[in-house]
C-alpha cells in the first residue's frame, strides 16, 4: 500500500525509491516523511526520483481509460474497418492483445474484471445514458410487447436451456456427471439474458427501423429483473438442502416483487430529483450533478435491497427527464447530455476491453460437449421463443412484427458483460471453471459472429430500415401536412383505446405533477407570457447555433448545395413537431439535434392572442380573408 | 349489441350511409356517439365552434384548415351524414380485394385521401396550389423564428421539385407523384384501430 506523503507532489527529496524495492522504499518514505525534511545520512540527495507506488492505483486506472479511448479513436480513423467490424469486436481484440502482452511480461494472469467494479461503476452510466435518451413515446406504445418478450421470453429461454443442458450432462456423464440440474439452471439463467450493452453497440452500426430497435433494446433492459431474480433464486436454492414447491412459488412472487420494487425506487428518486431541480435556479452550475447523483443513488439503493438496479435507474431517468429539462437552463441540459454520453462511452469501451483481457486466464476448463451444446441451445431456444411469442402478440398489435423483424430480434440477442460478471460470482464448485470458459466462448461468439454477420444479413433480408435517403423538400412538407391532417382527424373522431390511459396520464401530469415539480416561471401560463418565454428561450439557443441566412435572389435559380443543406436544417428544426412522429432512435455516438420536443408544447399560435385570427393575419390579410370568410370566428 | 341497434335506428338512412361509406355498424355507432358529444347544444348540427372546442385540434398547425374542410360546400353547419362522409375518406383501404374497374373510385382509396390533402392547400379551389397558398401553409407549419426569405426559398424549392409543366403551381397530378407511400400506410393503420 503506497503511503500518502504529506508533500503535495510525488517527487520529494526525502523519498528515495527504486523500482525493485517497492515496499522497502515506501517504508523508507514513510519513515523519513514522519520526520519531515530530515534526510538519512548515507543517502545522497536525489534530484530526480520516481515513486510509482505512490500513484499506482489512480495511474493504472487512468492508463486503462486512456488505452480504451485511444483504441476507440484509432478505430474510427481506420478507414473501412468500422463498416465491417463492429466497435465492440475490435475493442475485445485490443483487450485480448493487451491481456496477452501482460501475460507474456508477467507470466501470470492479468487483472480480471471484478464483478463489483462492473456492477457498481461500469454498468450504471451506460444504463443511465440509455434511459435518459429513451424515446419515451415509442417505448410506452410498445411496452406490452416489450414486457411480453422480456419476461416470458427470458423464462422460456432459461428453463429450456437449463433443462436441455442437464440432459446433455446426463448423456455425457463421464466428464460432466457432477453438474446437477440446479447448476444447469443457474448457468442458463445467466447465459440466457440479452445484454443491453452489447445490443446497443451492435445495433448502432445497423440502422433498423425505430420500432425494431426499441423492441430489442427495451427487452434487453427489462429482462434484467427476471435474470437477477432467477439467478439469485437458483443460487439460494443451491445453498438449501432441499427445494420444495413452496420455494418455487415464492420465487415466482419474487420476480414480480423485484421488478416492481425497482420501478418504485426509480420513481421515488426520479420525483425527488425533479423536485430538487426546481430550486436550482440560483446555483445552476451544480444542477447537472443532481441528475447523476439521484440516478446513481436509486441504483445503489435498489441493489442494496436486492431489487433490480437497472429498472430503477431507467425509471428514474425516464421520470425525471421532462421535469428536469423544463427546470434547468439550456446549458445545464447540454452538459448533462454530454457528460452522460462521455461516461457511458468510456464505460462501454472499458467493459469490452476488460472482456478481452479477462479471457487470458491461467486455467481454462474445456469440454466440447458442454460448450457446443450451450451455443446451439442458446440460438435454438431464442429462435423458437421469439417465433412463438410473436405469433401470439401479433394478434393484438397494430404494427405487426414481420418475419424479418423476428429474425433480427432472435439473431440480435447478444450476450455481454453482465453474463460474464455473474458467472464469476457463482459459489465455487468443481465445474466453475467450465462455466466461466463456456460463458466467455458464448460471449465472444455472439459478439463476433453474430455482431459481424448481422449487418450483411439485415441487408440480405431487406429489413425495413430507417429512411437513409434524405427525403426531398416537397416530400417532407407534404408528408408533414398529412401527418398533421391525420392527427387532426383522429382528434375529431376522438381516438380512444390505446391512448386513453395516455391522455388520462397527461391530464394528471399537467394538473398536478407539473405544477408541483416545475419551477414557477417555467410553467405554461397565459399565452402572452408563454410566447415571451418561448422567444427568450430561442434567443438563448440562437446564441449558440447560428441559423444560416439563406439568400434568395430569383425564383428559377437552381439551388446550390449549401442552400439545400440549410433548407433541410431549417425544416428539421422548425417544422412543428407532430404528435406521433417517430423520433430519431437513440444514438450512442451523437446527440440528435432536436430540442427536447416532448416537454415543451409547441407554440400555441391559434389559441393565443385572442384566438380569432392566427398571428399571420396581420401579414397577409388577403389570403386569410379567404380562409375566414367561410368560417365563423371560433374560440 | 342491443344498444347498437337502438342507436342505429335513431339515424335516418343509415343503411345507405353504411353502403356509401363502407363503415360497419359498430363504427357508425361510435361516430354517432362522438357527433353527439361534440354537439353540445344538441341541435343535430355541428358548427365550427364545436370543432374548435377540441383542444388538440386547436393546437394543430393546420387545425383551422381541417375544420374548414368539413364545411367545404359553403354551409356553416354540418350534419351527421356529411360528417361521416368526410371521415369515410380515412377508413383504411382494403388492399387485398381486387378492385372492380367498372365501379367508381372508392371513397377511402389513396387517391381520395390525397385529394383531400390537396384541398387543404388549395383554398381558392382553382385546382392548383399556387406559390402564395404554399407559403401560407408553410407559415402555419413552421415555427416563428423562420424568416420570410427562408420560407420563400423553401416554397421555391418545393414547387421546383414537383412542378413538371413549369407553370409555377402544383396541380393535383403533380401532387400525386410525390412519393408519400410510407406515411399513408402507417396512418391508415392508426386511424383504423379504435
Amino acid at each position: 500500500v503506497p503511503s500518502l506523503s504529506p508533500f503535495p507532489f510525488p517527487f520529494s527529496p526525502s523519498m528515495v525509491a527504486t523500482w525493485m524495492d517497492g515496499e522497502k522504499a515506501s517504508g523508507l518514505g514513510s519513515n523519513s516523511s514522519k520526520g519531515g525534511l530530515s534526510l538519512d545520512v548515507p543517502m545522497a540527495l536525489r534530484v530526480f526520483s520516481v515513486d510509482y507506488y505512490h500513484v499506482q492505483a489512480p495511474f493504472e486506472i487512468v492508463l486503462w481509460i486512456m488505452l480504451a479511448s485511444l483504441a476507440k479513436l484509432g478505430f474510427h480513423w481506420s478507414g473501412r474497418l468500422p463498416a465491417v467490424v463492429p466497435e465492440s469486436c475490435l475493442l475485445i481484440m485490443v483487450g485480448l492483445l493487451v491481456g496477452g502482452v501482460i501475460y507474456g511480461v508477467r507470466h501470470s494472469a492479468p487483472p480480471t474484471l471484478s464483478a463489483d467494479a462492473f456492477f457498481l461503476f461500469l454498468l450504471p452510466p451506460i444504463v443511465l445514458d440509455a434511459g435518459y435518451f429513451l424515446p419515451g413515446k415509442l417505448f410506452f406504445e410498445n411496452l406490452g410487447t416489450i414486457l411480453w418478450y422480456a419476461v416470458l421470453g427470458t423464462l422460456w429461454n432459461v428453463l429450456g436451456i437449463g433443462v436441455c443442458l442437464y440432459g446433455v450432462c446426463l448423456l455425457a456423464s463421464g466428464s460432466l456427471g457432477d453438474v446437477s440440474l440446479l447448476h444447469c439452471l443457474l448457468f442458463s439463467s445467466l447465459i440466457a439474458a440479452v445484454d443491453p450493452v452489447a445490443v446497443l453497440s451492435v445495433f448502432q452500426e445497423i440502422h433498423v427501423n425505430e420500432q425494431l430497435h426499441i423492441l430489442v433494446f427495451g427487452e434487453s433492459l427489462l429482462n434484467d429483473a427476471v435474470t437477477v431474480v432467477l439467478y439469485k433464486l437458483f443460487e439460494s436454492f443451491l445453498r438449501l438442502p432441499v427445494v420444495t414447491g413452496v420455494d418455487v412459488l415464492l420465487g415466482g412472487c419474487r420476480v414480480l416483487g423485484v421488478g416492481l420494487g425497482g420501478l418504485g425506487v426509480g420513481l421515488f428518486f426520479g420525483l425527488v430529483a425533479a423536485l430538487t431541480s426546481r430550486f436550482t435556479s440560483r446555483a445552476q452550475v451544480i444542477a447537472p450533478l443532481f441528475v447523476f447523483l439521484y440516478s446513481y443513488l436509486s441504483y445503489l439503493t435498489s441493489e442494496m435491497l436486492h431489487l433490480s438496479g437497472i429498472m430503477a435507474i431507467v425509471t428514474c431517468a425516464v421520470t425525471m427527464k421532462q421535469y428536469v429539462e423544463a427546470n434547468l437552463s439550456e446549458r445545464s441540459n447540454t452538459s448533462i447530455q454530454y457528460f452522460l454520453k462521455m461516461w457511458s462511452s468510456v464505460s462501454e469501451t472499458l467493459i469490452f476491453i476488460f472482456l478481452g483481457v479477462s479471457t487470458i486466464q491461467d486455467v481454462h476448463m474445456w469440454s466440447w460437449a458442454f460448450v457446443c451444446s450451450t451455443l446451439l441451445l442458446c440460438l435454438l431456444w431464442r429462435a423458437t421463443g421469439v417465433i412463438l411469442l410473436t405469433a401470439v402478440v401479433n394478434k393484438v398489435r397494430r404494427n405487426v412484427v414481420t418475419f424479418r423483424d423476428q429474425f433480427i430480434i432472435a439473431y440480435g440477442g447478444l450476450r455481454g458483460a453482465i453474463c460474464f460478471s455473474l458467472v464469476f460470482l457463482i459459489d465455487d464448485f468443481p465445474k466453475k471453471r467450465l462455466f466461466i470458459t463456456t460463458t466467455i466462448v458464448v460471449i465472444l461468439f455472439t459478439v463476433f459472429v453474430q455482431g459481424m454477420t448481422i449487418k450483411p444479413l439485415v441487408e440480405l433480408l431487406e429489413v425495413k430500415r430507417r429512411k437513409r435517403n434524405l427525403p426531398t423538400v416537397s416530400e417532407e412538407i407534404h408528408s408533414r401536412l398529412l401527418d398533421h391532417l391525420l392527427a387532426g382527424i383522429e382528434d375529431v373522431v376522438g381516438y380512444w383505446g390505446q391512448h386513453y390511459w395516455k391522455d388520462k396520464f397527461e391530464q394528471f401530469n399537467q394538473r398536478y405533477l407539473c405544477r408541483f415539480l416545475i419551477r414557477e416561471e417555467r410553467q405554461a401560463r397565459s399565452s402572452i407570457v408563454r410566447v415571451y418565454q418561448e422567444l427568450e428561450r430561442r434567443d438563448e439557443r440562437a446564441d449558440e447555433e447560428h441559423i444560416t441566412h439563406v439568400d434568395v435572389r430569383c425564383q428559377t435559380r437552381p439551388h446550390l448545395l449549401e442552400e439545400m443543406d440549410s433548407i433541410r436544417r431549417i425544416l428539421t428544426r422548425n417544422l412543428h413537431s407532430f404528435n406521433n412522429k417517430q423520433i430519431p432512435a437513440y444514438s450512442r455516438h451523437t446527440l440528435h439535434g432536436t430540442p427536447a420536443a416532448e416537454g415543451r408544447k409547441p407554440l400555441r399560435r391559434h389559441q393565443s392572442l385572442g384566438g380569432k385570427h392566427s398571428p399571420w393575419s396581420q401579414v397577409t390579410p388577403t389570403v386569410h380573408s379567404i380562409t375566414h370568410s367561410s368560417i365563423q370566428p371560433y374560440s | 349489441m342491443g344498444s347498437t341497434n337502438s342507436t342505429l335506428s335513431k339515424i335516418p338512412n343509415v343503411e345507405e350511409l353504411m353502403r356509401e361509406t363502407g363503415f360497419s355498424p359498430a363504427h357508425i355507432v361510435r361516430l354517432y356517439d362522438r357527433f353527439e358529444s361534440l354537439d353540445k347544444e344538441k341541435t343535430g348540427h355541428l358548427r365550427p365552434e364545436d370543432f374548435g372546442a377540441i383542444n388538440r385540434l386547436a393546437m394543430n398547425p393546420i387545425g383551422d384548415r381541417i375544420i374548414g374542410a368539413f364545411f367545404s360546400s359553403g354551409q356553416d353547419t354540418v350534419d351527421f351524414h356529411s360528417f361521416v362522409r368526410i371521415l369515410a375518406h380515412f377508413r383504411p383501404a382494403e388492399n387485398n380485394r381486387p378492385r372492380d374497374p367498372s365501379l367508381p373510385e372508392p371513397v377511402n382509396s389513396r387517391i381520395s385521401k390525397l385529394k383531400f390533402a390537396f384541398q387543404l392547400y388549395d383554398l381558392d379551389k382553382d385546382g392548383k396550389i399556387s406559390r402564395a397558398e404554399l407559403l401560407q401553409v408553410l407559415r402555419s407549419m413552421m415555427e416563428m423564428q423562420v424568416t420570410e426569405e427562408q420560407l420563400e426559398s423553401i416554397a421555391d424549392r418545393t414547387i421546383q421539385e414537383a412542378d413538371l409543366d413549369r407553370d409555377d403551381a402544383i396541380s393535383f397530378e403533380e401532387f400525386r407523384k410525390v412519393p408519400l407511400g410510407d406515411t399513408l400506410t402507417l396512418t391508415q393503420q392508426r386511424v383504423a384501430s379504435k
